[in-house]
């Protein structure tokens, strides 16, 4: 069974999630909308990685040898300069699709193996994630324009 | 001076107790007997009350009530009383004035918009419109802000046009679209003369619309008096009335709000065939609110669980609720979600479009309503969706130009990001119109460093030199109420006609004049090459108008000018089918949500995120109102060792805004000259300090220096009130927002004024 491989991948990607999502919080402080609604949504992705807890123990974590793809590549610092809050956001939307996806990956298996509790944490899971989606893109769109048109 | 009454002293004035009927009682101060009487309404509050303006030899000379208006039967308050002889001010604007090597200098009318116009299209050619942003008020008239609206939305194309009532109103206008689909109060005012019940959320009504509160006030006295529920952390005129008050910790109406539900659903003082019939999302609501037992609302809000019940007895029994809401919620902490728990309330006990039961998710200015209906806040004109390409195409049509033009692909700019682009220097051109930001944004400090920055020209249009207008390019004299034609709706929906009496002084002119001579050196065009802007009377901008509301909620088709100067006010919607007006809306239990209608998407009640076209087709409540609730989220910040006191900032009965009317008045001025900081005999006692001794009160943000005046207020808590700034005493810094905080609601995007942290230290 390979589950518990593709639960360390999510518990990872919530692990870097809420990480990023606290660092674009400090970096861009002077967005208060940034800075408070991203903190709000860290301690979600940081439920997600307690409450995986128990399904780890029950599938017992198998690390993938897989390279750190999404954060190594998209996002190691916040960065600065005009563009900066804009491509921020962008790699935060990539990391949570990615969280996304593993929770529809791993729905699926837990129906096939009928774990009702799993099915059911990633569906409380996949539904936090979506909001944090459609935060990140609500706020993509309206940076956009400014960004690439106005800004200096 | 002659006047019926003293109405600095008796600021309610005598009651006429009643129930049914609220008897006429006129109210009148001149200074000379007037040679004629004007017919207009009072631009210094949202109540709206209807006045004539008393004119003698081309002098505005006192005002009297209108006995026939069905919003004051007569009556007016201190500020409507007395307001008008800013008018007569002799540092009034009179001519335009250019910043000319550092200093402000008097400039022709040509000069000036010549400058404005060359730096206009300098910032086009390098940037689009994204370079040009407009901050409005909530004190011009309807035909004002629809000018500006055109000329922003369809002339420039730019999303980057906001009012002052973010600051006041946006909460109020995001609730009512939350629940019911789009903006609109449901209610009368007549609701008050039968109502059983009544709730103010976070609004000191006897200070904000005093004649409001008179009314009240006379049902009170007179045979059935209905219940009053007042949530507020002061012990305000308001609160010392009140059957109950609860008095709240700071920043926790959420939770008081899901307590008393929680009551009333299981209390079963619910109308399940109306939950059933007209809403969407009861069973959420309900399990949301489960969580939130009298116990728990207590120890988080302090509010004591058995008064809470009381509470929750009153609001789950009586027959007919009327609830008003303002800055208490709007201004704090979660305040969408606030709000709308006031309409759930409403909702779940079927009390809406019927005579006796009415919400008034309150306006703070005058003429705010205008402001979002005509699109000149971050809105479409007419309640339009900015999400629904439809809507975008109707206004297209409407207005003969592509659809592209009209900024849709997100929504309208929000006026704390306008101010942060400025800030960030990606827009170069901001044009302030009727409002003085420079005492009324949070963190004043900011607010002055960016006025002042050198990639930022500033356009300031105003009647007076406003402690905003010190730091303008440009400077244009306004002409105001009074001395010009236009109309504006209060928060009933009603809506006024105010003629001209008088000439402005000088050069100033109408806002209206002002932008129409805006668009027409600017060359807008529409589709055809024929000038955009059609009209050149506010009455031709109001026929036009009425085209724009046409089958929308707001509809104004069944008025005219004429009609409007016949009558006292009509409310809206006002069509064939009611040609006088509609005292109701959402009497069907039909509400304005569905697909094709509504204003809005919807919103994430906490990130914000806006819902799309297809996720919102997916539940498509068709016609059903939303039943939507959220869980509390603590403040953002929290008083701590270093600064240990909550600070609350709010109005005083006598004054408006930053006081540049009210300030001019002899009578309001010297009723409330200066600002102070209240604190609890408790802390006055911990820190030494009796009433008028000076302290220094200071935030992570600033600092001010105030009197004290201690008593009626919770301990830790103080409270400094917003009106004051630096025009009339520039010596000691004073204004309550050189401490307040740059942050605000994830849907409504209104700032929190209403708390910040801070330390006082005696001086
Ligand atoms: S209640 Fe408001 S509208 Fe009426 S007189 Fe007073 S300030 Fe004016």
């Amino acid at each position: 069974m390979h589950i518990g491989n593709y639960i360390a991948l999510a518990h990872h990607s919530e692990q870097e999630l809420t990480k990023a999502f606290r660092q674009v919080a400090e970096h861009h402080k002077d967005e208060p909308d940034i800075e408070q609604i991203c903190q709000l949504l860290a301690t979600w992705s940081e439920k997600h990685v307690n409450e995986l807890k128990t399904f780890i123990e029950r599938y017992s974590e198998e690390n993938s040898n897989e390279p750190e793809r999404l954060t190594q590549s998209l996002f190691e610092e916040p960065r600065s300069g005009g563009g900066a809050l804009l491509r921020d956001l962008h790699d935060l939307w990539l990391m949570a699709n990615e969280a996304e996806l593993c929770w529809i990956v791993l729905s699926q298996a837990a129906q096939g193996l009928h774990d009702k509790k799993l099915e059911a944490a990633c569906a409380r899971f996949r539904d936090d994630t979506k909001r944090q989606l459609a935060f990140l893109l609500t706020r993509i769109k309206v940076a956009a324009p400014q960004t690439l048109i106005a800004a200096d | 001076m002659e006047q019926t009454r003293d109405s600095i002293k008796d600021i309610w004035g005598e009651r006429t107790p009643y129930e049914g009927h609220w008897p006429v009682r006129v109210d009148e101060l001149t200074e000379e007997a007037p040679d004629r009487w004007v017919q207009s309404a009072c631009v210094l509050c949202s109540n709206g009350c209807g006045m004539d303006i008393g004119v003698k030899d081309g002098r505005i000379v006192g005002v009297r009530g209108r006995a026939v208006d069905a919003v004051n039967h007569g009556r007016l308050g201190p500020k409507g009383l007395q307001g008008w002889m800013a008018n007569n001010s002799p540092d009034r604007l009179t001519r335009p004035l250019i910043r000319r090597n550092g200093k402000l200098e008097e400039a022709s009318w040509d000069e000036a918009m010549d400058l404005i116009v060359r730096r206009s299209n300098d910032i086009i050619s390098k940037k689009t419109s994204l370079g040009i942003g407009f901050y409005t008020s909530g004190q011009l008239f309807l035909e004002e802000y629809y000018t500006l609206a055109v000329l922003g939305k369809a002339g420039l194309g730019t999303p980057h046009m906001d009012g002052n009532t973010r600051l006041c109103t946006d909460t109020a206008a995001a609730a009512l679209k939350v629940s019911f689909g789009s903006d609109g109060q449901p209610g009368s005012y007549t609701d008050l003369d039968t109502t059983e019940a009544i709730l103010h959320v976070g609004h000191n009504i006897a200070s904000q619309q005093t004649v409001l509160w008179t009314r009240i006030l006379d049902r009170l006295a007179g045979e059935n008096p209905p219940k009053l529920v007042v949530i507020d952390p002061r012990e305000t005129f308001t609160a010392m009335k009140a059957t109950v008050h609860l008095v709240p910790r700071v920043g926790t109406n959420v939770p008081i709000m899901n307590g008393l539900l929680n009551l009333i659903i299981q209390a079963g003082h619910i109308n399940p065939d109306y939950i059933d019939a007209h809403t969407v999302g009861f069973e959420e609501l309900k399990q949301l609110v489960s969580q939130w037992s009298p116990e728990r609302v207590e120890a988080i809000s302090g509010v004591p669980a058995t008064k809470l019940r009381e509470a929750a007895r009153i609001l789950g029994t009586a027959k007919t609720l009327v609830s008003t809401i303002l800055q208490g919620v709007y201004q704090s902490m979660q305040a969408t979600a606030a709000a709308v728990q006031v309409n759930n309330l409403h909702l779940i006990r079927g009390l809406i479009g019927h005579t006796g039961s009415g919400i008034y998710q309150m306006n703070g200015q005058p003429t705010a309503q205008n402001t979002r209906e005509c699109g000149a806040d971050g809105d479409l004109p007419g309640f339009r969706n900015w999400g629904n390409p439809e809507h975008i195409e109707q206004l297209a049509r409407l207005w003969n130009v592509d659809s592209n033009i009209i900024p849709h692909w997100s929504p309208p700019t929000h006026a704390m990001q306008i101010w942060r682009y400025a800030e960030k220097g990606s827009i170069n051109l901001l044009w302030i119109s009727g409002t003085n930001p420079a005492v009324s944004l949070p963190q004043l400090e900011r607010v002055r460093s960016i006025l002042q920055q050198e990639n930022l020209f500033v356009v300031v249009q105003d009647a007076f030199m406003t402690e905003t207008a010190q730091y303008a390019d440009v400077v244009l004299p306004a002409a105001i109420w009074g001395e010009k034609t236009g109309t504006f709706t209060n928060v009933d929906r009603t809506v006024h006609i105010s003629h001209k009496a008088v000439d402005p002084p000088g050069e100033a002119k109408p806002d209206f004049e002002i932008f129409l001579d805006y668009a027409r050196r600017m060359d807008f065009r529409d589709k055809d090459g024929a000038p955009l802007i059609k009209w050149k009377t506010p009455e031709e901008c109001f026929e036009a108008w009425k085209e724009c509301t046409r089958g929308r909620p707001c509809d104004y088709t069944g008025m005219s000018y004429a009609k409007l100067s016949e009558g006292s006010g009509i409310q809206w919607p006002c069509n064939e089918q009611y040609p006088d007006g509609k005292p109701h809306l959402y009497e069907d239990g039909v509400f304005n949500t569905s697909i094709d209608y509504c204003e809005t998407y919807g919103h994430d009640l906490v990130t914000g995120a806006a819902a799309t076209k297809e996720e919102y087709k997916a539940k498509d409540p068709k016609g059903k109102a939303f039943l939507k609730g959220a869980d509390y989220e603590p403040p953002h910040e929290e008083p701590d060792e270093e600064f240990p006191l909550w600070l609350t900032t709010g109005r005083l009965v006598y004054h408006f805004h930053t006081r540049t009317k009210t300030g001019r008045s002899r009578q309001l001025n010297e009723a409330a000259p200066d600002a102070f900081v209240q604190v609890s005999d408790e802390d006055a006692a911990r820190y030494g300090l009796k009433t008028g001794d000076l302290v220094e009160v200071a935030s992570r943000r600033g600092k001010v220096v105030e009197p004290v005046l201690v008593g009626d207020i919770e301990p830790g808590l103080v409270f400094i009130p917003f009106h004051y700034g630096y025009w009339d005493d520039p010596g000691r810094k004073r204004a309550a927002n050189e401490l307040t905080l740059t942050e605000w609601d994830a849907v409504s995007k209104q700032p929190h004024y209403k708390y910040a942290a801070v330390r006082i230290r005696k001086i």
